[in-house]
């Protein structure tokens, strides 16, 4: 069931593969969609959902809430303490996934057949009925701020929060979604189930189900996996206003490698280019050896390890992000190189042979990443939350190839501004100049 | 980029079923047999998609490296994705990535390992390119230059510009008094300075052959066709009649703890870390072992039902995290490690004093049949979870294969964990528990905070006991794959999804030194988790 047609040809000229599996797109009976890939291979079901919202719907004086509530739903519930919850949860065998993001908060679970109802009740009263017990709640705390406190010394997390909060100063994503020292100081069991009842809802919520459970078997399930949270969320924050025009910061850090975050605006997901963009950013930096990117700052002149860029839709800001690390002495190099390459592509375009290579990995690897019933419940959970079809899964590669040269140039000299560019910079970078 | 098309085309065609030598094997979707020239061949078939994962594993790491060039073994690793006889350098990733797939390799101190995951039909062209720069690399001095460049970046990254990776170097070092195994996988700074193009080629002529290769193909494959085409592609190549026998120094008996004290600013978590020299998994002989790892599980892992955390986070609340550790999987004598990260405001001193404590009283106290029990059906549960992911099924056996033991050993292994019993578990535990084969680690942002009481002071008569370290073993994060901890712990994955109950052995030491390739390209807040689906 898992099978996917694949028709791919030897290198350039493929025609576009396919990825074909089964999605039963259904609803429960108590009105929550879902969608299944019945598997019955393995005696098992993977489960992921996610809820639209995230850490961006908590208020700024409690920064840093959802991030710990959700640490601590599995700290117990009911009248189970921590250990007595997660007692039981290994005596079933069962994996559960608490996850907090700046749009999204996310659970997922493994659990077997043979105990499929009661494990998943067991998540049912993590996610509806947590304790929150105030013991439990100031270790998962200490946790928290023992984390913050290794941000404050890990040159990528310095760099990226300095990017985020000068990007958008008055939004949410300008400030780092685990908290602060004082918030996460201040928080109390009440404040955290404040903000469960503003995330976790039957509102925007995405299920994805893979394993050996059917249609009729899944849809109760659910039903009591989520009919006991609220009914409605609040609304969502508003666009976030991108504040940056381009240059260097430069942050003072001791450490023997600098290590560079960079961005500038990018095209949203239903942007008419965002196809467009998704393979001119391949070429530009998102393919790791293959990239223009990897082959002049890493294979031509081996100023780093790893270079590579990324186009991040987040729910309410579109960025066009990247990275790289070199010594002290070589960052001024690596990041003039990065510019160059910026500026060449936006000027003169890709080559025939590299979006033809592109368009040919990227078609070809798109099926590779349904091989499993976890990736897979992840993908169909994915999917919904971007508001896509199921039938995108056999249709997203006909988008890939319909993506010209033409497409490719326009794109990369409307978005691609090497000016525009903004670096932070943190360490002890030599020969740098900073420039706003 | 010209790329070449290696010519397999029809390679599938007319394979017929060829009859097996297939060693008896206990999982009926594992097939093994050895080509003439010594090269061992391991299929897993699943047919679920039809993707497959190709890998060839190579029985030679850092700790087969000679003196004076610690690093080789990696730095060989980069350089073969440069040009062979027949492909240009950088020709082979980009061939993989024109077919859709993705290439990587890896090296650690007993294998390097190269792999693919493509789509199951182009199999044949990857066998093709894997058995080409086995025997037939062309390095230029530019390569050279260049790549050690690289390297050296990489090693900034990994190790210089992370604190807590710079304790676990000084660690692994002072653990071992006579084993390479203390040298560290990517190398020392000043030897990969150093690196010459004879250093590698001679460690790449020497090892680089069949006979000392396993293949290992997992998925949608059928093991009568991936045997004609590995008698085509890698059987071609003849057996490296110089290969050595595989030795390495071996430990003398070791006679004094010793005591290590690493400060830097950038440890923003102060932790004990405690290694004990460990034996490892031996083909046939692998009981010893299992009961070393069921001892990391009921000591460490789970971060809420263990011993040492119930001890020392929840009954006497002292510690933010507490663990312990162990693999097996090792050609030579491993480590058994816990540690401690304390609370803030609690001395390193104490935490130690209180780890010791715990396992004083868990000597005493011994395992009970439930915590076993909980163990055993992780343990099963984990053989099923594990079969949904092929790649890790296929690391195992390599990772096995190329570190002593045998497809039988991998296959026995299940059983044998599930065997083991209370009284193998203690006996284990108080052979380990001794202070003379271990290295006891204070790693902290200033050694001022040791105060007065000195850190080296004699610690000869204490009751055995161990420390931990690794820091919250789930501080939840805002990215999904969060960078590695500074102090490294195993997270709380108590049952790995091999079917295994290796623990990642290495705490923060890289001692895999995973892809050639760059590491995330998303810079690590900036990730987002919903773009699962992409594009």
């Amino acid at each position: 069931m898992l099978r996917l047609a694949l028709a791919l040809s030897l290198l350039a000229l493929a025609p576009a593969a396919r990825a074909q599996i089964a999605i039963q797109t259904e609803t429960s009976p108590g009105g929550v969609p879902f969608w299944l890939v019945e598997e019955d291979a393995l005696p098992f079901i993977a489960l992921e959902i996610f809820w639209k919202g995230g850490a961006s719907l908590e208020p700024g004086e409690i920064r840093g809430a959802t991030n710990l509530m959700m640490a601590t739903l599995e700290e117990g519930s009911g009248d189970m303490d921590a250990q007595a919850f997660q007692a039981a949860r290994e005596d079933l065998a069962a994996s559960f996934g608490f996850d907090a993001y700046d749009d999204s908060v996310a659970v997922s679970a493994r659990v077997l057949t043979e105990n499929r109802d009661e494990a998943l009740d067991l998540l049912r009263q993590a996610i509806t009925d947590p304790a929150f017990a105030p013991a439990d709640v100031d270790r998962v705390r200490g946790q928290v701020l023992a984390g913050l406190a290794r941000d404050e010394v890990t040159p990528n997390r310095i760099a990226g929060d300095a990017f985020w909060s000068m990007a958008f100063p008055d939004h949410p994503y300008g400030s780092n979604m685990d908290g602060t020292v004082e918030t996460v100081s201040a928080l109390t069991p009440d404040d955290l189930r404040a903000v469960k009842d503003m995330v976790l809802t039957r509102e925007r919520v995405s299920v994805g189900i893979v394993g050996d459970i059917t249609a009729a078997e899944a849809g109760p399930m659910i039903d009591a996996l989520l009919g006991g949270l609220p009914a409605t969320a609040p609304p969502l924050p508003a666009a976030a206003e991108y504040a940056l025009e381009g240059g260097v910061e430069v942050i003072p850090f001791e450490t023997p490698q600098s290590v560079a975050i960079f961005g500038q605006p990018a095209p949203s997901r239903d942007d008419p280019d965002f196809f467009a963009a998704y393979v001119l950013n391949h070429i530009l930096g998102g393919g790791s050896f293959e990239s223009r990117l990897m082959d002049e700052v890493r294979e031509q002149r081996g100023l780093t390890y790893g270079i590579g860029t990324n186009i991040l839709n987040r729910d309410q800001a579109d960025i066009w992000i990247g990275s790289v690390a070199s010594a002290n002495d070589r960052i001024a190099e690596a990041i003039e190189v990065t510019r160059e390459v910026w500026a060449d592509i936006a000027e003169t375009g890709v080559t025939e042979a590299e979006l033809e290579e592109a368009k040919t990995y990227l078609t070809g690897e798109y099926p590779l990443r349904f091989d499993g019933n976890g990736p897979i419940a992840e993908i169909l959970a994915g999917m919904q939350y971007q508001g896509l079809p199921a039938s995108y899964v056999t249709d997203r590669n006909s988008y890939i190839e319909a993506v010209t040269m033409a497409d490719i140039r326009r794109v990369a000299a409307e978005w691609l501004d090497a000016e525009a560019l903004q670096f932070v910079v943190v360490g002890q970078p030599e020969g740098l100049e900073e420039a706003e | 980029m010209p790329l070449r098309q290696l010519c397999l085309a029809c390679a599938f065609a007319g394979a017929g079923a060829a009859p097996l030598a297939a060693q008896g094997t206990g999982d009926d979707d594992v097939t093994t047999f050895t080509l003439d020239n010594g090269m061992e061949v391991v299929v897993i078939e699943d047919h679920r998609a039809p993707v497959v994962v190709h890998m060839v594993w190579y029985r030679t790491g850092s700790a087969d490296e000679p003196p004076g060039v610690s690093g080789v073994a990696h730095f060989l690793e980069h350089l073969l994705f440069k040009a062979t006889d027949d492909m240009e350098a950088g020709e082979f990733s980009a061939t993989v990535a024109a077919n859709g797939g993705t290439d990587n390799a890896f090296t650690s101190y007993d294998y390097t390992a190269y792999f693919q995951r493509v789509a199951a039909d182009r199999l044949p062209l990857m066998m093709e390119m894997e058995a080409d720069r086995m025997n037939d690399l062309a390095l230029t001095a530019e390569d050279i230059e260049t790549e050690r460049n690289v390297i050296l970046e990489e090693r900034n990254q990994r190790v210089e510009n992370n604190a807590g990776a710079l304790a676990g170097e000084q660690i692994s070092a002072a653990q071992y008094l006579n084993h390479r195994y203390g040298q560290p996988v990517i190398g020392w700074q000043h030897e990969m300075q150093a690196l010459q193009m004879d250093d590698v080629l001679d460690f790449y002529e020497l090892y680089y052959s069949p006979n000392n290769a396993v293949l290992v193909v997992a998925g949608d494959v059928d093991p009568a066709e991936v045997r004609q085409l590995a008698e085509e592609t890698y059987g071609a190549i003849p057996a490296e009649d110089q290969l050595p026998e595989r030795f390495r120094s071996q430990e003398p008996p070791q006679r004094a703890e010793r005591r290590v004290i690493f400060d830097d600013p950038r440890i923003s978590q102060p932790y004990v870390r405690r290694g004990y020299l460990a034996p490892e998994r031996d083909a046939g002989a692998q009981e010893e072992a299992a009961a070393l790892t069921v001892l990391a599980q009921v000591l460490g892992g789970s971060s809420f039902t263990s011993v040492l955390s119930e001890k020392l986070v929840f009954e006497q609340p002292l510690a933010l995290f507490a663990g312990a550790w162990y693999s097996g999987l090792s050609l030579d004598a491993t480590t058994f490690g816990v540690s401690v990260a304390p609370l803030p405001g609690v001395p390193l001193a104490e935490a130690e004093a209180a780890l010791d404590a715990a396992l004083a009283e868990f000597l005493e106290e011994g395992v009970t049949e439930d915590q076993l029990e909980r163990i055993r059906v992780q343990l099963r549960a984990s053989e099923i979870y594990g079969r949904d992911d092929v790649e890790g099924r296929a690391r195992e056996y390599g990772a096995a294969l190329t570190s002593g033991l045998t497809v039988g050993d991998v296959q026995a292994w299940p059983d044998i964990l599930e065997a083991v019993t209370a009284e193998d578990v203690m006996t284990a535990a108080r052979r380990v528990f001794d202070r003379d084969n271990a290295v006891t680690a204070y790693v902290l942002p200033d050694r001022a905070a040791l105060e007065a009481p000195p850190a080296m002071a004699p610690t000869l008569g204490q009751p055995a006991a161990p420390a931990g370290l690794a820091p919250p073993a789930r501080v939840p994060g805002p990215t999904p794959a969060e960078a590695p901890d500074e102090a490294g712990a195993p997270a709380e994955v108590p049952v790995d999804a091999a079917g295994t109950m290796d623990t990642p052995a290495t705490m923060d030491t890289p001692t895999t030194m995973e892809g050639d390739d760059p590491a995330d390209p998303a810079p690590d807040s900036p990730a987002d988790t919903t773009d699962t689906e992409g594009n």
